[in-house]
């Protein structure tokens, strides 16, 4: 390697995301142009012909997702990107993909809603969405980036979960990530892993394409690949097609959530910081954790025990993280973008073991380390 | 190919029979594009048919490829992204007049600006059956629907010369009488390069003719037999003539740069670099 490479290179949470997905193995991006999401559609419009790989601007968000579903299943590493408005339309086929476990991507740079909202502007509060944006019950996956590093990382981390449990990896980004710039490394080749989906090895005859093996995650053949199967959005058996039959219905939601519930070790990512003897803990992700970072350091300054866990994973929420730490300290702090939405995941896994204490800002603005130091002291 | 042998050759013989109402013309239309498809000899592992909701949705179940039943109107957005992920596949859309003509709007029109190289085939029976008789937007003025108890007031679609003017490069209308020259429709459809749009006039005996007092099924193919004008007779005819008539037969037919072989040429020419 040489000395060059290693060297930080500056760059946005945005373009970071591009560069992770490139690494990942990114073949196929359809998306819409929408702010603050649109610069990585832009540099997947100029870097994915220059390595084989396949860019289009559909005629607007459902087709986009429709088209990453299509391409997965033709074989694609497929990715899309979008904010607010965008994420809400993508929502049917999101169903869709989950439904028929199609491997895929979806960045959603978050941004201030309702509806068209503050379109440059920052919030967290997609956070619900991004777990119960479509109809019906559903596995979810989401990762949060708190930095431009992760925003690379993550993205990678999102292909290879796709990949693995054969489904939709929703990487929640914000504005703040998103445009933010940092220095970062990209990774080189061997410093990290990529995955891909587990294919038949049975002959086309044989195939059921919708038999799980023992982890749960069917094996998937390729359209185009001599298998010739049934891909429908409606409840259907292990052969693909639909019976009509309730208890297929069963079998397959419970499936589909088993397999990611099963699998929480390879799934689940937290940061902690000074949980080890904290008498008080900040739950903080995304970019409001660089600034609980931060208040949690001025606290312990002031002699203030005070201890950060951070969900990088936030679907599956990191149940057990919450639990362990709520019977540690005698006060949680819920700093968040929105108007509580992460807290009611604290608060139910709290169990009462800790009170929680809710800091909200719906005003555009980023959450500060002051603010997070004074509600510390307040609670404290 | 005798039709015992295409059935073994192209469908799923287990899935049979359809679910399809007696009398309703789609399976001739699906009888129509397998025929079509043996007589351009596609490769069935390299040929992929998709769908969205409705009746025309579950046509794909019952065919031997891979095959793809997607959410309302978004056909052909998956099918785009099969296509330009893998473009040496064949991509055969199957889709309704509602399917496609509303809720799929956007991405008929857009699929046929791109000419990117699928080949769609609208089974327009003039009502969504699967629901049970709502008016589509080819449900023609006046006519009663479940929605539309004293007549529907909306104007309808000509879907054909829509896509043409959105700038597909093949373009025609069939129906399910004629279903010889469907099975040519169809077939020059697949042949041709760039994006091919088929209009079948279908009948709904069921839900569109019995409230409409069309008779049965074999009225209503009758009334399809009546009412098509092949395009050269057109061609010859004043417009008073063609009122309450539709034209069939190949509509248009141009050369235009197909989107994938376009998107090939971008990365081709950035090799070069």
């Amino acid at each position: 390697m040489g000395k060059n490479e290693m060297e930080a290179v500056l760059m946005s949470g945005n373009e970071a995301c591009v560069e992770g997905a490139l690494l990942a193995g990114i073949n196929f991006f359809a998306g819409y142009p929408i702010t603050p999401s649109t610069e990585i559609a832009e540099g997947l419009a100029r870097r994915l012909p220059r390595v084989g790989g396949k860019f289009i601007q559909m005629e607007d968000e459902i087709a986009s997702m429709a088209a990453v579903a299509g391409a997965a299943l033709a074989g694609a590493k497929a990715m899309t990107a979008t904010s607010g408005p965008g994420f809400s339309l993508k929502q049917e086929n999101i169903g869709f993909a989950a439904a028929t476990e199609i491997p895929c991507v979806v960045v959603n740079v978050q941004r201030f809603g309702p509806s068209t909202g503050l379109p440059t502007s920052p919030s967290q509060a997609d956070i619900m969405q991004a777990r119960w944006g479509t109809h019906g019950d559903h596995p979810a996956i989401a990762l949060m980036p708190a930095s431009v590093q992760e925003s690379l990382s993550l993205t990678i981390t999102a292909f290879n979960l796709a990949e693995e449990f054969r489904t939709p990896v929703i990487l929640l980004m914000d504005e703040i990530i998103g445009h933010m710039r940092e220095g970062i490394v990209i990774p080189q080749k061997g410093e990290y892993v990529i995955k891909n989906r587990t294919k038949p090895t049975v002959p086309p005859e044989d195939y059921l394409p919708y038999a799980a093996g023992p982890n749960e995650v069917p094996p998937m053949a390729n359209f185009g690949d001599g298998y010739r199967f049934h891909v429908t959005g409606l409840i259907h058996d292990e052969t693909g097609f639909p019976r009509g039959r309730g208890s297929d219905g069963d079998y397959l939601v419970r499936r589909l959530i088993n397999k990611v519930m099963s699998r929480l070790e390879e799934i689940l990512m937290v940061e902690e910081i000074g949980m080890e003897d904290a008498e008080l803990a900040v739950v903080a992700c995304g970019p409001v954790a660089r600034s609980a970072k931060k208040a949690i350091a001025m606290a312990r300054e002031l002699g203030i025990k005070a201890g950060l866990v951070r969900p990088i994973t936030i679907w599956p929420f990191p149940e057990d993280a919450i639990k362990v730490a709520a019977k540690k300290v005698d006060a949680i702090i819920v700093p968040e973008l929105n108007l509580g939405q992460m807290a009611l995941e604290v608060e139910r896994n709290a169990c009462g073991d800790a009170p929680v204490y809710r800091l909200n800002r719906v005003d555009a603005e980023l959450i500060t380390p002051d603010e997070i130091l004074a509600k510390i002291q307040e609670v404290k | 190919m005798a039709t015992k042998e295409l059935l073994k050759e192209y469908t799923r013989m287990d899935k049979l029979p359809h679910i399809w109402c007696p009398g309703c013309g789609h399976g001739i239309i699906l009888g129509s594009v397998i025929r079509a498809i043996d007589r351009q000899k596609l490769d069935p592992n390299k040929t992929s048919v998709i769908s969205g909701i409705g009746c025309s949705g579950r046509a794909p179940g019952y065919v031997k490829f891979d095959t793809l039943h997607t959410t309302h109107g978004r056909a052909l957005a998956f099918a785009t992204g099969v296509k330009l992920a893998r473009p040496e596949l064949n991509v055969i859309v199957l889709t309704g007049d509602g399917d496609c003509a509303a809720i799929g709007g956007n991405h008929l029109i857009h699929a046929a600006r791109r000419n990117i190289d699928v080949t769609t085939v609208v089974f327009n029976n003039y009502i969504y059956g699967m629901t049970s008789g709502q008016y589509s937007p080819l449900t023609p003025h006046m006519k009663l629907a479940t929605t539309a108890p004293y007549g529907n007031i909306d104007q309808s679609f000509d879907l054909c010369k829509l896509v043409t003017a959105a700038g597909a490069t093949y373009v025609a209308r069939g129906t399910v009488y004629h279903t010889q020259m469907l099975i040519g429709l169809i077939a020059e459809g697949i042949a041709h390069k760039g994006f091919s749009f088929i209009e079948v006039i279908t009948h709904c005996p069921t839900y569109y003719g019995r409230r409409n007092k069309m008779g049965d099924a074999v009225d209503m193919l009758n009334w399809q037999k009546e009412h098509a004008i092949p395009v050269k007779a057109a061609a010859k005819l004043p417009p008073e003539k063609l009122k309450g008539k539709f034209v069939i037969g190949e509509l248009h037919r141009s050369e235009g740069p197909e989107y994938t072989e376009e998107y090939q040429r971008i990365i081709d020419s950035l090799k070069r670099e």
